[in-house]
């Protein structure tokens, strides 16, 4: 009998049937299987099988983007755990805040993280902006994507705007009021368009409910859709494009 | 693998058995072929290791802020009792900022749609994109053009008093007109004319921008008068 180390552990189990109807490739130590890691994936063949070494640069993309995303994934992780916790009613949903805090395990953390997260990801989405526009990587083929991340920014701030009501402590219900009165001087459609978000004439109880429906459901679907184009459009347009460079004498015309 | 067979030349007079191909090269349309000698890498696993890096640093520097930091709860809302100064979320403090200065319908609605609707043009608006110097081979025109509106502008904000606003906008114009090329200039006046007149107006709008927000987080206490950060307390 041979002896039974972790690594033999590990291949043996690699080579069964069921790990293979899995993971089709055998460990990624030929290119080829580098090459099948990334395009039998279907979250990673957004990637192109080889990348230009210099996009792994920091100063390339200060991986910016890379942390709005990373932001958004531990949002949606959090943020499904927090449902759990969370009734969007008057007065229960201000005492769930009281229930995170001092009965549910960790449920202080869990609120902190989805907080911090938040405030990160709108954050980093700006940073985001200015390096893409300062590394001139809106201009042509990528001008479309710039557009599709501009409304990627307002959804970001929408979905933070409608999270910060949910607490329904006085700094959310206050927050959201001077926000949603300053929607109300839009000419023609201003008091409309206010009813329509508040459900009504004043931040209350209906307006907590319309608020949760967007934060929970509507706004992250817009965003998973809006972020999916985003992403494969940026492999579609020739993959991340760092500083400006300057013509290169190198480069050979033949 | 087994090796190709070599490729063979054959050279004939008969065009049956051996056709050649001809190419027709217009002299306005070259048919040139760019190659460089960059260096590609495989993506696993170089890209994705980074990816998977930045995701666990980005968790644990969140998991630390939460562990430090406790996010804001204060009594329940009570439509009766309005804090003073009532705040929006930090990321329209700017606007809210602006409110001070502007008739509501302005600052709440005419300028962030202006600013929403200046992002999406940015990359159709061709303007300038050389990143040369601004005044190079213009004639007297275009300084003066930018003068004329960059003064209409600093004018327009100054008469409502809004300060945060003219200032950095007159800072702004005057490094604009500062940037010179040539031995005689120094580095930095050389180094402004590589900045494009799209650079110098989002460089102008980021610190705009910046400058409100921070003035309307830190400096703005009861009836949104100003007040020194370390007198009262910011919620998040």
């Amino acid at each position: 009998m041979t002896t039974l180390s972790l690594d033999s552990v590990f291949r043996r189990l690699r080579d069964t049937d069921a790990w293979r109807s899995v993971v089709r490739h055998g460990t990624a130590s030929t290119n080829r299987n580098r090459s099948l890691v990334v395009f039998e994936n279907l979250f990673l063949h957004v990637h192109p099988v080889k990348v230009r070494e210099k996009t792994l640069r920091f100063t390339h993309t200060y991986w910016l983007g890379g942390i709005a995303l990373a932001c958004a994934l531990i949002l949606v992780a959090t943020g499904v755990l927090l449902m759990f916790y969370y009734h969007p009613s008057v007065p229960q949903a201000y005492r769930d805040m009281k229930e995170l805090e001092f009965v549910v395990d960790n449920g202080l953390f869990l609120r902190n993280m989805h907080r911090w997260a938040a405030h990160l990801m709108v954050f980093a989405t700006f940073l985001h902006m200015m390096r893409v526009f300062f590394h001139r990587a809106y201009r042509p083929p990528r001008q479309f994507n710039w557009v599709v991340g501009v409304v990627l920014l307002c959804v970001t701030l929408l979905l933070s705007y409608t999270g910060y009501l949910l607490p329904w402590d006085q700094l959310a219900f206050w927050g959201v009021s001077v926000g949603t009165n300053m929607a109300k001087e839009a000419p023609l459609v201003g008091e409309k368009a206010r009813f329509l978000l508040l459900g009504g004439n004043i931040v209350s109880e209906n307006a907590l409910l319309r608020f949760y429906v967007l934060h929970c459901v509507v706004l992250p679907v817009a965003l998973l859709l809006m972020l999916s184009v985003h992403i494969w459009r940026v492999r579609k347009d020739g993959g991340v494009q760092g500083p400006p460079e300057a013509p290169r004498g190198k480069e050979e015309v033949r | 693998m087994s090796t190709l067979p070599p490729i063979e030349l054959v050279e004939g007079v008969d065009p049956v058995a051996t056709p050649r191909r001809i190419a027709l090269v217009r002299p306005d349309r070259r048919p040139a072929v760019r190659t460089t000698d960059e260096k590609y890498v495989m993506t696993f696993p170089n890209l994705i290791l980074r990816e998977v890096i930045l995701f666990q640093l980005v968790v644990i520097g969140l998991a630390l802020a939460a562990i430090l930091f406790d996010a804001p709860l204060e009594g329940i809302a009570n439509p009766l009792e309005t804090p003073n100064p009532a705040k929006a979320p930090w990321y329209f403090l700017g606007l809210q900022e602006l409110l001070h200065y502007f008739p509501p319908v302005v600052a709440g609605v005419l300028m962030p749609a202006l600013v929403v609707i200046a992002l999406v043009v940015i990359p159709y608006a061709r303007i300038n994109q050389t990143a040369g110097p601004l005044w190079e081979g213009a004639g007297p025109q275009r300084p003066l053009t930018l003068a004329a509106a960059g003064g209409a502008v600093v004018a327009l904000f100054a008469a409502f008093r809004c300060w945060p606003i003219a200032v950095p906008t007159a800072g702004v114009l005057l490094a604009m007109f500062a940037a010179r090329g040539g031995a005689g200039a120094g580095r930095v006046r050389r180094a402004l004319t590589k900045v494009t007149l799209p650079e110098w107006i989002m460089v102008w709008f980021a610190i705009v921008a910046t400058i409100l927000t921070v003035i309307g987080t830190f400096f703005r206490g009861p009836g949104w008068s100003f007040v020194w950060p370390w007198t009262r307390a910011v919620a998040f």
